[in-house]
């Protein structure tokens, strides 16, 4: 039976879960101990698992993530959180010219098991440094997968995917999403999560317009889709899920069918992942059912402000995106 | 030459009136907060003006100063105006960043306040460079750069050090040792246990000093100064001092004890000793002390009602703003 619990919870759970299946599991970040992480993500766990498994570091973003390299390629399969995302450019030597290469520059002799967990997103009035999305950075690298998960159940599912990887997965949560709540089935072993990394999910089934989301911007856009429903437009919605690998498929079938594509996402727009989504989907035949040109929803191309309405107004909303939907429908 | 002097009755009273005027504009930052008029999450300073105000007396008019998440005591020291602090962490057009900055990114580059830093450690090679262009100008000034125990252990703080020693840049280190990293003991988090011995890693004096003592702070900073613009190269300060308050607005102070927070407060709080000192030392009369009080209080309410007043931050700004 699934219960009712919050993003943070299910995440939560899905770290004990490991933390009790495999020895070999470790976490290591800034005040994940007995503060319980700057969301609060890993409270209890420290006393449930103790100082060695469950670490606070100093603040050392670089060593944090070579941590974790230097730990997978010897054994272990580390769960390292870096405070924020924003957090992760004091580590990207670590991660993009270490983890991410390891596998392939040695020749395959060796992987690289990781996961680095990490908030991202704006809306908090955190302001520049603390309020970025930065998931295209780490989809550019090949080597490196990434996941942005947007409900609690896939927040604990993927997390299970991401540690049953070989491979370095770069682990983008909205701080937003972590109150959220909703349905979770617990998984009893980590073999038992159905989500996989790379397959998108259609939250919502629509005629008229394809709307391919992730992370806080699938529940924006299920609300746009409510919203559009009420004037006569039905939206199928597509939470992406992980955007490196990009299930294209997924995408591609949909826009058959509806013949309109909007691809929304905080990012801010330029070079960001919804351009590879509208590639994607003009590289294949679905580009012959397009009835209107694409659409973008996308965070301005401005560092994050931090007033609140300077913010609202850089952040793609929900109205935003059923505006825009409404103008491809009505095109 | 120091901007003042808190050891001579002038640069005392003003000095005091730094101190309070930084206790109360965080405390009616606290207030606000609790009415739900800001935004985000803000730190906060009280229990260490002494570091902000012995280490701003001691520069001149004209040298830098980079900043940190905790910054607002550093900025207020440097001669910030309070009432474009109020405006920009009430969303004001008018405030030091139009809005866009708020509580964390507090910069007058035109003052010599470099900036506050969101990244912990980001303004140390910042500082370095600012610098290394005194030196290359010839411009005789100084850099002082805060920075915090915990900021002690990203590579910017071992980097930063080496190059200054090595070119002999004008730059202070000022690390505030509030012995604690957000939830993490200095003790627990420092290998070798000292931070300001990592000083002769690097070739550099280092001093420690009471942070809550702002004469101790400013007599240690004013050399280091003087030496810095003699061309002497970088020195390596260490106060020790206190945070009252949670690390930022979320904190449930877990780490540490009531009783350790109440310790500090009541036996070595900075405006209690340094109110008992300059009575002692003749420099003010307890009326005196008492008007700086008085001043300091009014100027942070005439501020913040002044901001109130000032417009919103305008959305339509937005377009293009990313680039000069
Ligand atoms: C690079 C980086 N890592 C982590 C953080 C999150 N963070 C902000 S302040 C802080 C603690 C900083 O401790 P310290 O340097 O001692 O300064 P204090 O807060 O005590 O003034 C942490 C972990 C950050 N802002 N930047
Ligand atoms: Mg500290």
């Amino acid at each position: 039976m699934p219960e009712t619990m919050t993003y943070a919870a299910a995440l939560r759970a899905a770290m004990r879960l490991l933390l009790s299946q495999d020895e070999r599991v470790f976490l290591a970040g800034e005040d994940i101990g007995v503060y319980g992480g700057a969301f609060g993500v890993t409270d209890g766990l420290v006393a449930e698992f103790g100082e060695e498994r469950v670490r606070d570091t100093p603040i050392s973003e670089e060593a944090i993530v070579g941590l974790a390299v230097g730990a997978a390629i010897t054994g272990m399969r580390p769960i390292v959180e870096m405070q924020f995302s924003d957090f992760v450019a004091n580590a990207m030597d670590p991660l993009v010219n270490q983890a991410a290469k390891l596998h392939f520059m040695y020749g395959g002799n060796v992987t690289v098991p990781m996961i680095v967990r990490a908030p991202g997103g704006g809306g908090t009035g955190a302001a520049a440094q603390h309020s970025q999305s930065l998931e295209a950075w780490f989809a550019h690298v090949p080597g490196l997968k990434v996941v942005l998960p947007a409900t609690p159940q896939d927040v604990h599912d993927l997390l299970l995917a991401a540690y049953l990887d070989p491979n370095p997965v770069v682990f983008l949560e909205h701080k937003l999403l972590y109150k959220t709540e909703g349905p979770v089935e617990l998984r009893s072993r980590a073999e038992d999560t159905p989500a996989r990394i790379g397959e998108a999910k259609v939250l919502r089934e629509g005629t008229d317009l394809t709307i391919a989301a992730y992370s806080i911007m699938t529940p924006r856009a299920l609300e746009a889709a409510d919203g559009l429903a009420s004037a006569g437009i039905e939206a199928e919605v597509i939470d992406l899920r992980t955007v490196q690998p990009l299930d294209i498929d997924t995408v591609r079938a949909s826009v058959k069918k509806t013949g309109r594509l909007l691809v929304t996402h905080e990012a801010p727009q330029p070079v960001g992942v919804g351009a590879e989504v509208v590639a994607g989907v003009c590289e294949s035949d679905a580009l012959d059912y397009l009835l209107a040109p694409v659409a973008r929803v996308c965070g301005q191309p401005v560092p994050m402000p931090y007033a609140r309405e300077l913010e609202r107004a850089v952040i793609p909303q929900v109205e935003d995106v059923e505006a825009a939907a409404k103008e491809l429908v009505n095109a | 030459m120091p901007k003042r002097d808190p050891t001579t009755p002038d640069g005392a009273r003003r000095s005091l009136l730094v101190m309070w005027t930084i206790r109360r504009f965080e405390e009616a930052l606290e207030e606000l907060f609790a009415r739900g008029v800001l935004h985000g999450t803000m730190h906060l300073s009280i229990g260490q003006e002494a570091v902000a105000e012995g280490v701003a007396a001691a520069l001149d008019e004209g040298d830098f100063i980079t900043s940190t998440h905790r910054g607002h005591g550093h900025a207020i020291a440097h001669g910030a105006d309070l009432e474009r602090m109020f405006a920009e962490l009430l969303m004001k057009d008018t405030g030091y960043c139009r809005g866009r900055g708020g509580s964390m990114h507090i910069a007058d580059v035109a003052a010599g306040n470099l900036g506050a830093n969101g990244i912990v450690a980001g303004s140390m090679t910042i500082a370095t460079g600012a610098a290394f262009s005194q030196m290359m100008q010839g411009t005789g000034k100084v850099v002082a750069c805060f920075f915090g125990d915990g900021a002690a252990n990203e590579g910017a703080f071992h980097e930063s050090l080496n190059l200054a020693g090595i070119w002999s840049l004008p730059v202070v280190f000022v690390c505030e040792n509030n012995q604690y990293g957000m939830s993490m003991a200095v003790d627990k988090a420092t290998a070798g246990g000292s931070i300001v011995r990592r000083a002769d890693a690097y070739g550099i004096p280092g001093v420690r000093v009471d942070g809550n003592d702002v004469v101790d702070v400013f007599r240690n900073t004013s050399e280091a100064v003087a030496r810095a613009r003699r061309g002497e190269g970088p020195i390596l300060i260490e106060a020790v001092t206190y945070r009252y308050r949670g690390h930022s607005k979320s904190d449930r102070n877990l780490y540490r004890t009531v009783d350790e927070i109440e310790q500090w407060r009541k036996s070595r709080d900075p405006l209690d000793r340094y109110e008992a000192r300059v009575i002692d030392e003749g420099w003010l009369t307890s009326d005196q002390l008492e008007e700086c009080r008085i001043e300091a209080r009014d100027a942070v309410r005439r501020a913040v009602e002044a901001a109130f007043r000032a417009p919103d931050a305008d959305p339509a700004d937005l377009v293009g703003a990313a680039y000069a």
